[in-house]
């Protein structure tokens, strides 16, 4: 077996930090933890993209527009223990938007679910770290993604388990904007409306554009808040990029209803070059390109 | 040797399931049942009487059926996902093979009113594709059960194996074919008659129609093995390879489109293993209008058709 084929395992060391770090961002007012999510973003934009730059493929643009959202869940929302990730009691977290693996992957590692190290395996030949997630070979993730419009409606047979079950762990999901085409999405969000699953929060990464062109320009989403509204859930809309705003719409509902936050994000988000630019949806940086990119994430 | 008296008492096998499933849910708080509107159809009325909770109705939207299954068995529940078998295999084939089968989710697809049972509704409502397409999502175990017995076992196997399934459960009323000390076992058929001269391979409700067709060869001299083969996948390939060693001739015959299906997958063991002379009934293309006992006779599904091909098979017709 060569070490591109190894199975992952927790990186013990970071994975302790993390349960320190997060079980404190978790309690702290958004405000306080507000910096320190921005700072370990930082750190996982960077991750982007050298990981990118070493596969020579992904989707940096949807990557970059998440990322924030990623953090904030991982390290300042939801109970996780890299150490036990099939614990039954954990708070479940899914990427249905499964292109931005990247991201999903590099969050994970920093985390502490397998050493960073192995995001230079990203896409290798036998590599468990698929261009889409799977969930039997990565740790931490809870449903294999990709083809888009089906992680919701898993989310919400959890969140629905949960609530069977009389268990208080809760479920967030991510979705793509884009991904709101496909009708799948829309039958996950009658369901959980009409079982009333407060213990589900959906979020969309409202970055505006697809794989090849504007979302209005496709299809038009808009006016997603109250189309999400009208579905009978309760709806925030805030800045996908803010982290005290994020962790705040991350709360809990409190009508009991399941809870959309409409995060509006900008694609390619930290690297100047790509921001808000549709060609970046998987293109792959030139090696000159990333150095520039990690020169602005330098601060 | 099994014989099915012409008489026989026949059964809608949807009886069965749901009477087993209760049984299960009253023995394991894990098991659930998710449905597409289709508590009258896939009969689970009583199972809601008695689990409320447990019956979870997603309306008429089997992409989230599958998909609200495969999160509830990463909740913790053994959930069976009910629907009518062209809408759950088709309408959520993706979900099948993204949601349960790659993810390796504990999910029990039951399909129900497989093959042409809805006959007169025509083709949008047949399935006689579900073989064809489940066969073609790795790691899929598929399961035919031929009578209410089986489909008991089906149902109880399916609750202990630990990994994603699909039930095809009959609807076009069948006979009792298993004997009672039969075994019921992952990837084993079941053989009813013993024969030398050709072997009838069968699931579902094409197994008592084989074995009256091997009572009609019988009384021309021929001696038919007839084989519930129950599993498509794992198919039992060692009866496959006995069935081509020891009669030499095989005929297949299911109720469902010929592409794909257990004809195929008994083709390909024997193209692999011993290549002998292989007839494949089944539906050869979308159906006309008609009840399904007419439509399976339309096709030669019937004990006549059944024993003519054999006879042909054997260059004796």
């Amino acid at each position: 077996m060569t070490a591109v084929q190894t199975p992952l395992r927790v990186d013990e060391a970071v994975a302790a930090a993390y349960l320190d770090k997060s079980a404190r961002l978790r309690a702290a007012t958004p405000e306080q933890a507000a910096p320190e999510l921005a700072e370990i973003a930082t750190g996982i934009r960077r991750d982007v993209l050298t990981t990118i730059q070493a596969a020579r493929m992904g989707h940096v643009g949807g990557d970059l527009s998440v990322t924030d959202l990623l953090v904030t869940a991982m390290w300042g929302t939801l109970r996780l223990d890299p150490r036990d990730p099939s614990d039954p009691q954990r708070d479940r977290f899914v990427l249905s938007k499964g292109h931005c693996a990247a991201a999903l992957y590099a969050t994970l590692a920093s985390c502490g679910f397998f050493p960073r190290e192995r995001l230079t395996d990203f896409m290798a030949p036998l590599s468990p770290l698929n261009g889409h997630p799977n969930r039997v070979k990565v740790p931490g993730v809870e449903t294999n993604t990709g083809p888009l419009g089906h992680g919701f409606p898993v989310a919400t047979g959890c969140a629905l388990g949960a609530k069977l079950r009389g268990e208080d762990w809760r479920t967030i999901v991510v979705l793509g904007d884009g991904e709101l085409q496909e009708g799948s999405n829309w039958e996950a969000a009658m369901t959980a409306a009409h079982h009333g699953l407060g213990n589900l929060t959906a979020v969309v990464d409202r970055n505006r554009l697809q794989q090849g062109a504007r979302t209005e320009d496709t299809k038009a989403l808009e006016p997603l808040d109250a189309k999400w509204a009208s579905f009978g859930w309760e709806t925030r809309v805030i800045d996908g990029h803010d982290h005290a705003a994020i962790k705040q719409a991350l709360e809990p509902s409190t009508t009991g209803r399941p809870v959309a936050v409409v995060a509006n994000t900008i694609k390619g988000k930290g690297v100047s070059f790509m921001e808000d630019r549709v060609e970046w949806h998987h293109k792959v940086p030139t090696d000159e390109q990333v150095r520039l990119a990690l020169v602005e994430l330098a601060g | 040797m099994t014989a099915v008296a012409e008489q026989a008492p026949t059964f809608d096998c949807r009886a069965d399931f749901a009477d087993e499933l209760a049984a299960l849910a009253r023995a394991d708080e894990r098991v659930v049942a998710v449905c597409n509107d289709s508590v009258g159809s896939s009969n689970l009325v009583k199972f809601r009487e008695e689990f409320p909770d447990r019956l979870i109705n997603v309306g008429i939207a089997e992409q989230d059926m599958v998909g609200v299954a495969a999160g509830l068995a990463n909740a913790g529940f053994i959930p069976f996902a009910s629907a009518a078998a062209p809408f759950l295999t088709g309408r959520a084939l993706e979900q099948i093979k993204a949601d349960v089968a790659y993810s390796e989710r504990h999910v029990v697809l039951c399909g129900q009113s497989p093959g042409m049972a809805y006959g007169e509704l025509g083709p949008t409502h047949h399935s006689i594709e579900d073989i064809s397409w489940m066969r073609a999502v790795p790691g899929l175990r598929i399961v035919v059960p031929a009578d209410p017995r089986q489909t008991r076992d089906a149902v109880r196997w399916a609750a202990e194996c630990g990994r994603p399934s699909y039930i095809r459960i009959p609807r076009f009323k069948v006979p009792e074919v298993t004997p009672a000390d039969a075994p019921f076992r992952e990837g084993r058929a079941v053989r009813l008659r013993d024969g030398g001269d050709v072997t009838l391979i069968a699931i579902g409700t094409m197994v008592s129609r084989v074995l009256q067709a091997a009572e009609l060869l019988a009384a021309d001299g021929v001696a038919a093995r007839v084989v519930n083969m129950t599993f498509v996948e794992p198919l039992d390939v060692a009866e496959v390879v006995a069935a081509a060693e020891e009669t030499g001739t095989i005929v297949t015959a299911e109720e469902g489109l010929v592409s794909g299906g257990l004809g195929a997958a008994v083709a390909k063991v024997v193209a692999e293993h011993r290549p002998v002379p292989v007839r494949m009934l089944g539906v050869p293309a979308f159906a006309p209008t008609g009840s399904t006992a007419f439509l399976l006779d339309h096709f030669g599904l019937n004990a006549t058709g059944i024993a003519a091909a054999a006879r042909e098979a054997l260059g004796r017709a």
